[in-house]
């Protein structure tokens, strides 16, 4: 579904990606983890188009959407949950969920209304909550409601850029729960995360991102193993 | 039956963008961790960024089996040691020996790879495998048995030599796959033979041979003699050991575990690649081993790539089993032996004169490994004893610097032909 080859971008003069390939298969959950400041956020932002590409190529469903631009990227079934949520918080929550399916919207009001009730019913709070200012809403919900405005616009694949951030542990359980049941119901997720041990517990496949370099992949289970990833990022040191 | 089909039949393409990926950060690990590549990447100025496909592979150096000796034990390891829960060794003193390491991942993979060449041979979880390899700092034995184990299969750790033991032993517990050297597998047929034990009444089913070089008419002879279906697999323990390559059902060349090891057939003079379907030397790059990881690494071994697709359905390319060195290596008895080791013992002892002879040959299917040496003449007129002492000795430290047995003879003075030049010491009177 999304195949990038030799990627490099990054801010003016200051280069971000040093030459990244990945891919991510449909059916996934792929997550990319590393230190702050390693290029997470950047690589999303480059696949959604918000960032230049300097060099390289990315392929989402065959087509290279280096030239695309960012506003027609979602169109193309490719859509980011971003990172702080950023719901529009003067909005309601339903407004917002609408707001999320104007992709689809010329496919007709009768799909807007059921991709609503599908969103209900996968987050129950927000039909709870659905009159209600989205600026309200707790950290947790607030980033359900980032989910379901996205899955509004029944992407192919769904980018989430760090959710757990700000959320307290049982929320981030709550999260990742959901979204192991979106990966079970056909969805594909490209997931960015400092919190590696959860993002690693939930994945089928890992990216290791290093300053800007990807220093190791594999099987999730795989990098729990290694033991440079434990160490750099889970936080855990064998005792001699 | 495929042990992995989606990623031994997966399509090409896929496989070369999982190949460049694996590449790309195998070296950001290797550029990072270990000094040896570090040091060369920083004298090439191996720009990281421009690395951009599988072919600019050939912008990187080359590893060989004297690094690996330069850097003994550990230099080469990618990891601390502390995470390397195997070491592996070849025979040979300090010098001579090559010292690989593996982390947890790693020796998961090899046995998943070596689960995938004993699937394509056809076995399964319901065999029962009689591992005549010998266990020890050799890659073969505790390869081929984690391998048979990850597969569910009933495995038999006998390890090599006590050939009646080995019979006994496959009649008692329903043997059905046979996995140590083709010679062996011969030497074993001669000895039913002898025992007047008919093969048909084992439930041997599959061979799997490797570790030395054997021909089609090797196969053939061990198929009719043990009733069995024989398959070659390669590997070697500088990449990882057992499991790099194996046959199919087809017996028409190996399957190379593309999505493991990055394979070229270069030319072993001009190191560019030869012609798709010619004879090259095989350089081998590691695509995810994590403690001794290896860059074009010159296996000296001599191969051609079978371009045509295979009909079992797999899409990693076949490699025609191994038709030479580029090198003067012997296999004898399925261990590497290199003239020098031999030359650097005899040098070290006293009373022998600086010109041998190797002369290995095949009897009864058991390789044969005699050193002539020339002595001085009145050793000839001492003491038998002292002769006997002297030939003891030799023996001796040869087996311990060689790890295999070799019957060592004494020759006068100037009985062994001079050469100018590069001389052939090596007599090999095997014909394969």
């Amino acid at each position: 579904m999304l195949k990038i080859r030799n990627l490099i971008s990054g801010y003016d003069k200051i280069k971000v990606l040093k030459n990244i390939s990945m891919h991510v298969d449909p059916g996934e959950i792929v997550t990319i983890i590393g230190a702050n400041g390693a290029g997470k956020t950047t690589l999303l932002s480059t696949i959604a188009g918000l960032v230049r590409t300097e060099s390289g190529e990315t392929l989402f469903k065959d087509t290279n959407v280096v030239k695309v631009k960012a506003s027609d990227i979602p169109g193309l079934g490719c859509v980011m949950v971003p990172e702080g949520r950023q719901v529009f918080a003067t909005m309601s929550v339903e407004e917002n969920l609408l707001l999320g399916g104007h992709v689809v919207q010329k496919q007709g009001k009768q799909l807007l209304l059921e991709l609503l009730e599908h969103q209900y019913e996968l987050f129950p709070i927000l039909r709870d909550r659905k009159k209600q200012l989205a600026g309200t809403l707790s950290g947790g919900e607030q980033q359900m409601l980032a989910m379901g405005r996205a899955l509004m616009a029944k992407p192919s694949l769904l980018m989430m850029d760090e959710p757990s951030t700000g959320l307290a542990p049982l929320i981030v359980k709550e999260i990742f729960q959901i979204i192991v049941r979106l990966r079970d119901e056909g969805n594909t997720v490209l997931l960015v995360e400092q919190n590696a041990k959860a993002a690693l517990g939930i994945a089928d496949r890992g990216y290791v991102l290093e300053t800007g370099k990807i220093i190791v992949q594999g099987p999730a289970g795989d990098l729990l193993a290694n033991q440079d990833v434990q160490r750099a990022y889970l936080g855990r040191d064998r005792a001699e | 039956m495929y042990w992995e089909s989606e990623k031994e039949c997966m399509d090409r393409g896929e496989l070369e963008q999982l190949q460049l990926e694996r590449l790309q950060s195998t070296l950001n690990r290797v550029g990072t961790h270990v000094p040896f590549y570090r040091k060369k990447f920083g004298e090439m100025k191996l720009d990281y960024e421009s690395f951009n496909s599988l072919d600019d592979i050939r912008r990187l150096p080359f590893t060989t089996k004297q690094d690996l000796r330069d850097s003994y034990p550990y230099g080469l390891f990618a990891v601390p040691l502390r995470e390397v829960v195997r070491v592996h060794s070849s025979s040979g003193t300090t010098g001579q020996a090559t010292v690989v390491g593996y982390t947890r991942n790693d020796i998961k993979n090899w046995s998943n790879l070596v689960a995938r060449v004993l699937t394509a041979a056809g076995v399964t979880a319901d065999d029962v495998i009689q591992i005549a390899f010998g266990y020890g700092l050799f890659t073969g034995g505790f390869g081929l048995h984690y391998g048979a184990e990850r597969l569910g299969a009933s495995v038999i750790p006998i390890s090599a030599g006590n050939t009646k033991r080995q019979i006994q032993i496959m009649q008692d517990f329903k043997t059905t796959a046979l996995v140590c050297t083709p010679s062996y597998a011969l030497n074993i047929a001669d000895v039913l033979f002898d025992m007047g034990i008919n093969p048909a009444g084992l439930s041997l089913k599959f061979g799997l041979f490797g570790a030395e070089p054997w021909s089609e008419a090797m196969r053939q002879e061990i198929n009719a003699k043990l009733g069995i279906r024989a398959t070659d697999n390669y590997g070697l323990s500088e990449v990882m050991g057992p499991g790099v390559a194996g046959e199919c059902r087809e017996c028409n060349g190996l399957h190379i575990n593309e999505d493991h090891f990055l394979v070229e057939i270069l030319d072993p003079e001009t190191l560019d690649p030869v012609d798709l379907g010619e004879v090259g030397e095989l350089v081998i790059t590691t695509l995810t081993k994590e403690a001794f990881p290896m860059i074009r690494y010159r296996t000296r071994d001599l191969t051609r790539f079978i371009p045509e697709p295979c009909s079992c359905g797999r899409t990693f390319r076949r490699m025609h089993r191994i038709l030479g060195r580029t090198d003067d290596m012997l296999i004898i008895k399925g261990v590497n032996v290199f003239p020098t080791q031999i030359e650097s013992v005899l040098f070290n002892i006293d009373g022998t004169e600086p010109h041998y002879r190797i002369i290995v040959e095949r009897e009864n299917h058991q390789d044969r490994a005699t050193v002539l040496v020339e002595v001085k003449e009145s050793l000839f007129s001492d003491q038998m004893s002292q002769q006997r002492e002297l030939i003891d000795i030799i023996r001796r430290q040869l087996s311990s610097e060689l790890g295999i047995g070799v019957a060592v003879k004494l020759v006068e003075e100037r009985t062994l032909e001079r050469f100018e030049g590069k001389g052939q010491r090596v007599i090999d009177k095997r014909k394969i």
